[in-house]
């Protein structure tokens, strides 16, 4: 931030014309919010960063008995709990992001009306501690997979790219939900619903291969579909074949949030100060 | 000096809503307020639908330059419009119409320990603070240790600070904030925390930062601040820039609102009875020593204070007394009627004279009192603050006590006593 000859002009209507030069003037402020989210998360608990792993293992173990044991979905001969939790891995990730960065504007509107920062950064730092919870999950999948003597292959090296796929995904609706939460705190009901809704919908207790092949694409038009199917098409081994279709489907809806996203947060983004 | 600031026809509109329900609109009123004016336009009720929505304009047309180096102090009553300005200066929220121009890096301080994290200790609120600031973290940690031995805070660094008094969670605010560097600075009444010695502390940093040649631009209601601090100073009413110019002359514009001259007082204007049930206040001037009514006087001038009252049933010794204060708040000094003896009821006028050559230059106020002494002791019949104000100036005329020098002379009073220099052996 060292540029001083540089001139600011602030005008009436209309919106900084150094938006993206100014994101990149506050990565450091980035950086220490996404690391101060990171520290306070868990300040204060008894288990701490235990936290990350009870809740996934425990849902997998209950997915493991209702879907696996009790309703017996088949497992195309995985483990059952290695398939459950393939799958619970992109899927807390959307759950945190969305739980995290639909709330993280308001959770921080008392630097908002003091201090000028492009106010994106401040959703998108939600997602980065969310990406915190994802490694830890990530070691607890290998350490299923040890257990279950399943051995990955090759396709796991695509990991990184569905990852940032994930991210795609989960920023588009959380800028929507952020910037509409500044105004509406309705938002406050509509995500926890969205949540426990897209647990149901989404390929997580089961493998998507029991859709009915004629309404295959349509389920894919739940972008988190696609997502889901590609982990568990990298970490298991290509166990799970890869329907390129819901992976085309989920990038082009990905993209189309994405960027009316940005569109509706960087329209609303300069009154956030006085309607917060 | 090239201009730093540049504001043209600065404006900002809120809308008020006047409904019981203003804060945090939901979607389902946003929709059913929605059907209704739908209903109503359908059903063809109520065509003139009452308008629920006001505009408010917190700013009107402000236009200002500030050079490089200035030290401005924005004053104003609450609802001026001050802390809007600031926000617009900051980029927090974007003004309606006009525009401003900023050259270099500019600093806010709206307020201390911004984004302050109760859970988190002090040595990562510092980093924290510093980051939200605009700081780089390079130059937190090059500043780490002022910081700390600024804040008083070196046994707790590691201590959440939601464990910290009062005191210490504002020291260590103030502290990272102290330490920023940027060519404007922008600070809204913040000073104001601490105790004495840390507020002193803090004044002293805010003489340092002024004095390093960077542009500072704050709020305050503390006079005394703006008029020691500040080299030019804004004053806002209403939205609009009413005064702007030398911080003593602004800071009297204030202080006297909008009467005719600074150095009439008249009760009625307001509509006011001033005093009690023995005594009451009809009116004051300041008038030079030809009778005229005066608020601009040559340090080389007498001029004369005068208070009529009325006294409506007293045997006691009722003491005219004024009070003069300068701008900033400072008493220069008390001046008391002597040898006064019982009164009878009647209207009376007490004047006082003031000699030449005795204030400093400068703004002055008057406070005008009444105190009654009597067998049961001592009652105050009334006081009325700053109820008139004047300005001394200095012509500077080379065959006084300047000698060519150019620059303020500290004190309230400049008397020229009687003096006797001779040689020698």
């Amino acid at each position: 931030m060292q540029i001083s000859s540089q001139q600011i002009v602030i005008e009436a209507g209309r919106s900084a014309r150094h938006y993206w030069r100014d994101l990149w003037r506050y990565r450091e402020l980035f950086l220490f919010l996404a690391w101060r989210d990171i520290l306070v998360k868990y300040k204060q608990t008894v288990i701490g960063v235990a936290w990350a792993v009870v809740r996934p293992l425990l849902t997998m173990i209950i997915f493991t008995i209702v879907f696996g044991k009790l309703a017996k979905l088949p497992s195309e001969g995985i483990p059952y709990p290695v398939l459950v939790f393939s799958a619970m891995l992109p899927w807390y990730f959307f759950s945190s992001t969305f739980s995290e960065g639909s709330i993280s504007l308001i959770q921080n509107a008392n630097i908002i009306s003091k201090v000028y920062f492009p106010r994106v950064i401040i959703p998108v730092s939600a997602v980065v501690v969310s990406l915190v919870d994802f490694v830890i999950s990530f070691v607890l999948l290998l350490a299923l997979m040890v257990w279950y003597q399943f051995i990955p292959d090759w396709r796991i090296l695509f990991l990184p790219v569905f990852l940032i796929l994930a991210v795609v995904v989960s920023m588009g609706p959380i800028l929507w939900l952020a910037a509409l939460n500044v105004k509406y705190r309705d938002v406050r009901f509509v995500v926890p619903f969205l949540i426990q809704l897209g647990l149901l919908i989404s390929p997580v207790g089961f493998s998507s291969s029991i859709i009915p092949e004629q309404w295959r694409l349509i389920y894919s038009l739940n972008p988190m579909v696609g997502v889901i199917e590609a982990f568990r098409w990298s970490t298991l081994g290509g166990q799970t074949p890869l329907y390129v279709p819901s992976l085309i489907s989920s990038l082009t809806i990905a993209a189309l949030l994405l960027v009316s996203g940005i569109w509706y947060f960087r329209r609303t983004e300069r009154s956030f100060a006085d309607v917060i | 000096m090239n201009c730093i600031v540049q504001a043209e026809g600065l404006g900002k509109k809120y809308i008020l809503q006047h409904q019981a329900r203003t804060r945090g609109v939901s979607l389902r009123e946003a929709m059913s307020d929605g059907l209704r004016s739908l209903s109503r336009r359908i059903m063809n009720r109520e065509t003139t639908q009452k308008t629920s929505r006001e505009h408010f304009w917190a700013l009107k047309d402000v236009s200002f330059e500030i050079r490089q180096g200035e030290r401005v102090g924005v004053i104003g009553k609450n609802g001026a419009g001050k802390s809007t300005l600031l926000k617009i200066l900051s980029r927090i929220t974007d003004p309606t119409l006009g525009k401003v121009a900023i050259t270099g890096r500019v600093a806010s301080l709206l307020e201390v320990g911004t984004g302050f994290h109760p859970e988190l200790t002090g040595r990562e609120n510092i980093f924290l603070n510093g980051a939200i600031l605009g700081m780089a973290k390079t130059e937190i940690q090059r500043k780490f240790d002022d910081i700390v031995a600024f804040a008083e805070v070196e046994r707790f660094l590691d201590t959440p600070v939601k464990y910290y008094s009062s005191g210490m969670y504002v020291r260590l605010a103030f502290s990272v904030a102290a330490q920023l560097e940027a060519e404007i600075l922008i600070v809204d009444e913040v000073l104001a925390v601490g105790d004495i010695e840390f507020q002193k502390k803090c004044l002293g940093r805010m003489g340092e930062i002024s004095a390093s040649g960077r542009t500072v631009l704050f709020v305050s209601h503390n006079m005394a601040t703006i008029t020691s601090l500040c080299s030019r100073c804004i004053l806002l009413d209403a939205g609009t820039v009413k005064a702007d110019g030398d911080p003593s002359d602004v800071v009297l514009k204030y202080y006297t609102g909008g009467a005719s001259s600074p150095a009439i007082f008249d009760p009625d204007v307001s509509n006011r009875t001033i005093g009690d049930n023995h005594a009451r206040l009809i009116s004051a001037q300041i008038a030079d020593s030809s009778g005229r009514v005066i608020h601009e006087l040559d340090i080389g001038e007498a001029f004369n204070v005068s208070m009529q009252y009325r006294i409506l049933d007293s045997v006691m010794k009722n003491v005219p007394n004024f009070h003069f204060f300068r701008a900033d708040g400072t008493c220069a000094f008390t001046a008391i009627a002597p040898n006064v003896q019982a009164t009878e009821p009647g209207d009376y006028i007490a004047t006082c004279k003031i000699p030449p050559h005795f204030l400093n230059d400068g703004s002055y106020f008057v406070g005008l009192a009444l105190t009654s002494f009597g067998q049961v002791g001592l009652t105050l019949n009334f006081y009325e603050q700053s109820a008139l104000s004047f300005n001394v100036r200095d012509p500077m005329n080379a065959d006084g006590i300047r000698y060519g020098y150019g620059g303020p002379m500290p004190g309230v009073v400049r008397p020229i006593f009687a003096w006797r220099i001779e040689r020698m052996g």
